[in-house]
């Protein structure tokens, strides 16, 4: 499904959009509208985030809104029911983006069920790297969801086959090192890089970690075949409230489809 | 992009626990650690380097003392203090901070970072960073900042930059989610200096292998003072370096129990309190599997502690791996119970502990008659940093 996404985009020459949201957030009970919105909007592929009491990965923009949506009762289950509606509503693959310790929690193997019959797409666990549990990674590869990879700038090239291995769907190039967050300038080096991994491994390379406006969108989705768009569009959420944040999706699909 | 890839030689684990659940941009990094922590180790002039200044800089061997007014007030005529307030700054924590901060120059490091919850690691790390010409930034909770006041000042004075934490609950587990976020993003010139056998690996073995250092002086002192080995090993345990440290020379000594004290807060049954293993579950916090505090949607609960040091949710892996194998027991006792012990101690034999240590002295004054043979506590830290929190607590203004 996700991979299928991104082989009509790229036969298209397009990159595909992956905007990211975190459930319950900028309220308890927006999540389904916001998802229907975004994949209005032109999202190829939605990021649903699941709160985690201490995102050690992500920057304040998604600290915060880990926090507010927890305040605001998010549960792993209502999660998966909001999931449930909107799947109802939409065919747009979702990929469920959290941290282990929720996920171990409810049960791994409990988890993929309950995720694949909500109808979710992948799975990305942030503190899940390649061969750092091999039976908890075998339990998402055997399971109807894609497997989401991550690949930083710090990771050797020699490495990127061995993090790619059992990932599906795409493969998440972090742009920079450091937590989520927007920032102003994107790296001269990305166009390579985003090339060094396409050569090691045969899945499309999304990036993020850092874009925040349309044309920095168009200009890594001029390298990349996917564009992550996270806190610049949760900070929009947050400050100025849904509208504004559909919007700026909007914007983006636009500066994709130059 | 990096270039190089090391294979790991150790385990990473303890049994089930442990392991390297950390972001991937993190793992370039571990393997780094993890390849020039094993050069160090096989290295004769690292060890070298590092005994002398054991011996001159920290002043180690630390004394086993013989308290025997304690012992006296306690009815037990054998009770031992390993003496680890008596190192520089004041407690165990530079056991670690030197040998991370030699291996971080092997490593060509120029910036260092730190978590601190008490204060004690965030001013050893600085006083290895002064020793070394390293920079230096450690992260410190809000709440922490209020209530250790004066560790702050130390480590100004030592030349590093202090960042409170104003996130989730503003203590040490937020003060280290901080660290690691500083380290993901500056990852290629800094080393971290973590302050417990916690965090992904190899912190948790490496750690312990600087403060196993406690252990081995306390199995040579206590057979020449007594000539036996201890019928019990006891020390408290937040992230539990100082237990790992004295815990480790004896684990192969099946006789001798192993008592590891963790903080009950306001009692285990009100909620508030920082005794995992006693009342966590298996869990994912920062890099490893431990017992974890966590609710029933794994977001992890919020731990208290009278003492900064102990306040935190999760616990070293190899501690979770000791409990469950029955090698070591695990207890706690009450802010109330440390309290009592913080004062008994200091008037009994002229030693103000940490209120973490505290915690280790209030289990022996109510159990010391369950050890038939000698006890051996580990007196992890002293207790200057606490006096002005506790004359607050005791209703007695503000001193600082």
């Amino acid at each position: 499904m996700i991979a299928s996404v991104f082989a009509r985009r790229g036969s298209e020459g397009r990159a595909a959009l992956v905007p990211y949201m975190t459930a319950g957030h900028p309220a308890r009970d927006a999540t389904v509208t916001l998802l229907t919105e975004l994949a209005d909007a032109g999202a190829d592929v939605l990021e649903l985030g699941i709160p985690f009491s201490d995102p050690l990965a992500d920057g304040p923009t998604i600290q915060r809104s880990s926090f507010k949506a927890l305040q605001a009762g998010t549960t792993v289950e209502g999660v998966l029911s909001d999931l449930a509606a909107f799947r109802s509503r939409r065919d747009t693959p979702v990929v469920l983006f959290t941290y282990l310790n929720p996920v171990m929690r409810f049960g791994m193997d409990r988890f993929l069920r309950s995720a694949v019959d909500a109808g979710a797409n992948g799975l990305l666990l942030t503190d899940l790297p390649a061969g750092a549990d091999r039976a908890l990674e075998d339990a998402v590869i055997e399971s109807p969801l894609d497997l989401i990879r991550l690949v930083a700038p710090t990771t050797p090239i020699e490495r990127v086959p061995d993090v790619a291995r059992g990932g599906s769907g795409f493969l998440y190039y972090i742009s920079r090192t450091g937590v989520t967050g927007a920032r102003r300038e994107l790296r001269a080096e990305l166009a390579g890089e985003v090339q060094a991994i396409r050569e090691a491994v045969d899945l499309p390379v999304a990036v993020g970690f850092g874009i925040s406006t349309p044309d920095q969108a168009a200009a890594v989705g001029a390298v990349a075949d996917g564009v992550v768009v996270g806190s610049a569009l949760v900070r929009l959420l947050d400050e100025e409230g849904i509208e504004p944040g559909v919007d700026f999706v909007r914007s983006l699909r636009a500066a994709l489809d130059g | 992009m990096a270039t190089k890839t090391v294979k790991t030689r150790h385990s990473d684990r303890f049994g089930a626990f442990g392991g390297r659940y950390v972001p991937e941009t993190l793992i370039q990094a571990l393997d780094e650690v993890v390849e020039a922590y094993a050069e160090a180790s096989d290295d004769p002039t690292f060890e070298e380097e590092f005994r002398a200044l054991r011996a001159d800089f920290i002043g180690r061997p630390t004394p086993l003392y013989h308290a025997l007014r304690l012992g006296e007030a306690v009815g037990h005529p054998q009770v031992y203090l390993k003496r680890e307030d008596l190192n520089h700054t004041g407690a165990h924590k530079i056991n670690n901070t030197i040998g991370q901060a030699l291996l971080a120059r092997r490593m060509g490091k120029k910036r260092i970072i730190a978590e601190t919850g008490a204060g004690q690691h965030g001013v050893a790390t600085a006083t290895a960073c002064a020793l070394f010409d390293l920079e230096c930034v450690v992260y410190m909770g809000e709440e922490d900042v209020e209530r250790q006041a004066l560790n702050v000042f130390r480590m100004e004075l030592l030349g590093a930059e202090v960042r409170p934490v104003a996130s989730g609950t503003r203590t040490l587990k937020d003060a280290t989610n901080e660290a690691i976020r500083d380290w993901v993003t500056n990852v290629e010139s800094t080393h971290y200096i973590i302050g417990s056998v916690v965090g992904p690996d190899p912190f948790p073995r490496m750690v312990r292998d600087f403060q196993a250092v406690i252990g081995r002086e306390a199995r040579e002192q206590i057979i020449e003072v007594s000539g036996r080995l201890p019928a019990v090993v006891v020390a408290c345990v937040g992230g539990g370096s100082n237990a790992m440290g004295i815990f480790h020379a004896f684990v192969g000594d099946s006789d001798v129990r192993l008592v590891g004290v963790e903080a009950g807060g306001e009692g285990v049954d009100s909620g508030r309190h920082s005794a995992s293993l006693a009342a966590g579950q298996p869990g994912v916090l920062h890099g490893s599997l431990s017992y974890l505090l966590q609710d029933g949607d794994g977001q992890v609960a919020p731990a208290h502690s009278v003492s900064a040091g102990l306040d935190y949710p999760g616990v070293g892996p190899e501690h979770s791996f000791l409990k469950d194998s029955g090698r070591a027991e695990y207890t706690y006792v009450t802010d109330d119970e440390a309290l009592s012990a913080f004062h008994r101690l200091s008037e009994l034999e002229g030693i103000i502990p940490a209120l973490e240590t505290a915690h280790a002295v209030a289990h022996v004054m109510s159990h010391a008659d369950a050890y038939d043979g000698p006890i051996v506590i580990c007196l992890s830290g002293r207790g200057d940093k606490d006096v002005a929190h506790v004359a607050r607590t005791e209703g007695r203004g503000r001193l600082l």
